[in-house]
């Protein structure tokens, strides 16, 4: 039975069922957790879950008391959207949605508990509106019962101090505008471009033509509004960018066809004026992708708890908010809980997991008197700490102080639409004016004609749309393979990447595997087999990683066992003893200082050896520096010491300048120097990496599971695919080509254009033939040809 | 041919009220979230053969 449960997989969360496996109503989960939801779900009628996707759920795991703080009224009333008569709203953020059983489920809640009136899942975001009475329900009961099925919600800091801010919807009611006006006025003009000399058509064509000046009026004034700010802007900083030509075009249309209606000279170009402003609002709509379930904003705070327990005067516990923590103050934190401000250890075992901060997956571990940082997470027991610092002080949050965190990267750069727009605007009216002068010297009653004709034609919609649509389309492409972008502006800086800067821990190793080397004298089969049986019985992650290093040896039937929190274990049988853990733990003095995360061996009392674990270097590493070598300056910076040089030196096979011990501060002073060289991207993991990721051109967060948690920054990649990064740094030089290639298309329209306009031979059905068409052209020939250059990208992932 | 007056009053209104109801509905948010009713959609039928289904079980059972 065991055997044949051990490969087979949990019916609720799809993972291999190990030695904890469960059996319940004849099927098999993998641990007590997702058993116990199963039970819920079945019980309240809930199946249909399992029916709708296999293995969806999430293996619960929380602790009721990490929510204690909830019973605080104060804490409450600002996380809640609403609280009047008795009703209460909450949007709550949830990782774990990730399929359609997931939004199933949470719009079910209320069969779970009655009070819940309603909930419903916003997927992008990864959030559930959950409406509840709370006369016999709270907001804590909500989050528990949300947690034991699995569906436990983010909670941070963030949450409590964000103000909401409205959704800004504008550019849907524009584009909303510009269509409907741009759909009208084509039906109400299409009858001019054929029988201009019909008698009926002559007859109510100033009412049509009244009409199309009345729909083209709110597109003018409201949904180009931007245009023509953007273009004022522009030029009071004497810049020509492209929003210059495209305010001048909308213009020049908008008072020339109104001119043409009023003293009877034609139908106007109110189909243009229309069509134009509607597909450049299209294309700025297809460049604001957002991957909305994911943040690039994030501080600290995202992952800070709301309230920490405080023991006061009188020695008793009590919740309170974060930001009244005052130095001096005792804590107490709890397994699994964040350290929020610096501190000293007073009692307990501290193993510190500092991976948010260092990227270092292996926890440290602390004894009475030791400083804590802000930002680690307490693994094993209680401990009780007393605070040097407020929260805002402590030495990796007062790094957000810095001015990097509130500058805007897009601001300063200028795009490759605008760099061409300063040329093309002075060619453009270069152009209207010898025109015009020819013309004036010629017929002058055409003069103005014309000027006004190649204004109309020359105007930059096609060019406008090329930079969108490429950038935008490779955007989502990136984004397929898990290199999620802020914004298409962001991948014109990496095009221009002049160095690569990269942090070691957590970004070049992986801390999904780790490398564990046995250092002493050798175990013997029996003392192996032992060992093996006391760590199955153990849940702690070095345990497990280990246990599952032994694999060969038998298990034993143990007489004893204890484990000792944040200590170790001791397993016995008749004739053997063996203790794992600590080197304290198992009798080891002092020989060696904790520099890397160890597992001590003693048997019988005797000291036999340790594992120690060790980083792995994630593969395909030398093939990610060697493909970047000719390209880009590469620099590695690390917070370590420089025990790994030689080993990072050995695995990249060209010497490159590697610098260690860095503090998070002199890895942004490093990217700020090399910026005087050009354009930087920084790609790096933990919190300690922030202010470097801010100061760079692009920063790229590493992330093992993008949903979890990566500080703020311009990209994040996931963790799998960073030795694909050459790959979308060529891909987005090629977008760049792409887009000068579609210039070139452009302005071949503009040429065939200009010739109808310079000639004076401008029809508007000329017109309002070449500007949709060479849009559209514009719109295929750029999704074809960045499909076409990422198509590799398929064959290697 | 006059009634053109007529035609293009009612076809622009329509027009018009098509308009509102767009804006309304971006108002109300319906924009904001373009994923998720397009899974809510098929779940309702779903449930209702579930609990139809159970309906016949019962009936089959009480026959």
């Amino acid at each position: 039975m065991q055997v044949c449960m051990e490969h087979s997989n949990c019916y609720h969360c799809g993972d291999p069922c190990g030695a904890r496996s469960v059996e319940f109503d004849e099927k098999v989960f993998c641990c007590q957790g997702c058993k116990v939801v199963y039970e819920i779900f079945s019980t309240n009628g809930l199946e249909y879950y399992y029916d709708l996707e296999d293995a969806a759920g999430t293996s619960p795991d929380f602790k009721p008391q990490k929510y204690e703080y909830l019973d605080n009224p104060d804490i409450v009333d600002r996380l809640l959207e609403f609280n009047e008569e008795g009703i209460q709203v909450i949007e709550l953020h949830i990782p774990s949605i990730h399929c359609s059983s997931c939004i199933w489920v949470l719009e079910n809640l209320n069969r779970l508990n009655s009070s819940i009136k309603s909930s419903q899942v916003d997927f992008p975001r990864k959030k559930v509106r959950v409406t509840f009475e709370n006369s016999e329900f709270t907001l804590k009961q909500l989050v528990v019962l949300l947690s034991k099925i699995g569906y436990e919600p983010a909670l941070s800091l963030e949450d409590f101090t964000r103000k909401k801010s409205p959704v800004d919807r504008s550019l849907l009611y524009k584009l909303g505008v510009a269509g409907f006006a741009f759909g009208n006025v084509m039906l109400l003009s299409f009858p001019e471009y054929f029988e201009v000399q019909e008698f009926w058509l002559d007859q109510y064509k100033i009412v049509f033509r009244w009409l199309m000046f009345a729909f083209s009026l709110p597109v003018v004034v409201y949904a180009a509004r931007d245009y023509f700010i953007s273009a004022y802007k522009g030029l009071r900083s004497r810049l020509l960018n492209i929003d210059v030509p495209i305010a001048l075009g909308v213009l020049t249309l908008f008072v020339r066809s109104t001119v043409d209606i009023l003293f009877d000279f034609g139908s106007g170009f109110f189909d243009s004026l229309t069509g134009l402003v509607f597909f450049l609002l299209v294309g700025k709509f297809f460049q604001q992708k957002t991957y909305a379930f994911l943040s690039f904003e994030r501080d600290y705070k995202s992952y800070f708890p709301i309230a920490v327990t405080r023991i006061n005067a009188n020695k008793e516990e009590e919740n309170v908010e974060i930001y009244k923590v005052k130095a001096g103050d005792t804590l107490l934190i709890r397994n699994q809980e964040i350290i929020p401000v610096d501190c000293v250890l007073n009692h307990g075992d501290a193993q510190i997991d500092y991976s948010f901060v260092t990227g270092e997956s292996q926890a440290v571990v602390k004894k009475a008197g030791d400083m804590l940082y802000a930002g680690g997470k307490q693994l094993g027991g209680i401990v009780e700490v007393e605070t040097l610092k407020s929260v805002s002080q402590s030495y990796l949050t007062q790094l957000w102080s810095n001015a990097v965190f509130s500058k805007n990267k897009a601001s300063g750069f200028q795009t490759i639409t605008d760099a061409i727009g300063k040329r093309f605007t002075l060619a453009v009216l270069s152009i209207a004016i010898i025109a015009a002068g020819f013309w004036l010297w010629y017929d002058p009653g055409k003069a103005l004609n014309v000027f006004t004709a190649v204004l109309i034609i020359a105007c930059p919609c096609a060019i406008a749309l090329a930079a969108p649509f490429t950038l935008g389309n490779m955007l989502r492409i990136f984004g397929k393979y898990g290199f999620y972008l802020k914004d298409t502006n962001t991948l014109e800086r990496m095009a221009q990447t002049a160095s690569v800067v990269f942090d070691k821990t957590g970004t070049l190793t992986t801390s999904d595997e780790n490398q564990i080397v046995y250092e002493g004298m050798e175990l013997t089969p029996e003392e192996a087999s032992l060992l093996k049986t006391t760590l199955r019985a153990s849940n702690h992650p070095l345990s497990r990683s280990l246990y599952q290093l032994l694999q060969e040896y038998d298990i034993q039937t143990l007489d004893e066992f204890t484990e000792e929190a944040g200590k170790g274990l001791e397993g016995r049988t008749d004739q053997q003893s063996i203790k794992v853990g600590s080197a304290g733990f198992v009798g080891e003095k002092g020989t060696k200082k904790p520099v890397e995360t160890a597992v001590h061996i003693s048997s019988n009392n005797v000291y036999k050896g340790r594992f120690a674990f060790k980083n792995t270097y994630r593969e395909g590493l030398s093939q990610l520096f060697s493909r970047l070598k000719d390209k880009v300056g590469l620099y590695i910076l690390s917070g370590d010491n420089e025990g790994e040089r030689q080993t990072l030196g050995q695995l990249i096979s060209f010497p490159l300048p590697m610098f260690f011990d860095q503090k998070p501060e002199d890895k942004l002073v490093f990217v700020k120097d090399l910026q005087e060289k050009g354009k930087v991207m920084m790609v790096g993991d933990g919190l300690n990496d922030a202010g470097a990721l801010a100061q760079s051109d692009v920063g790229v967060a590493i992330a093992e599971n993008v949903n979890v948690f990566s500080p703020a920054s311009d990209a994040i990649l996931d963790g799998k695919i960073i030795t694909h990064l050459w790959r979308f740094m060529d891909l987005a030089k090629q977008s760049i080509s792409i887009i000068k290639w579609s210039f070139v298309l452009s302005l071949c329209y503009n040429v065939i254009g200009l010739y109808f306009a310079v000639t004076g031979q401008l029809e508007p059905v000329v017109a309002a033939i070449l500007m949709p068409l060479s849009s559209i052209s514009i719109v295929v020939f750029t999704t074809v040809s960045t499909n076409f250059i990422a198509r590799n990208l398929r064959i290697k992932s | 041919m006059s009634v053109i007056y007529v035609l293009l009053a009612i076809s622009i209104s329509v027009a018009i009220v098509f308009f509102i109801a767009f804006v309304i509905s971006v108002r109300q948010g319906q924009y904001d979230d373009a994923y998720t009713p397009s899974v809510r959609m098929l779940f309702e039928d779903e449930l209702v053969d579930q609990s139809s289904e159970n309906n016949n079980q019962n009936k089959s059972q009480t026959e």
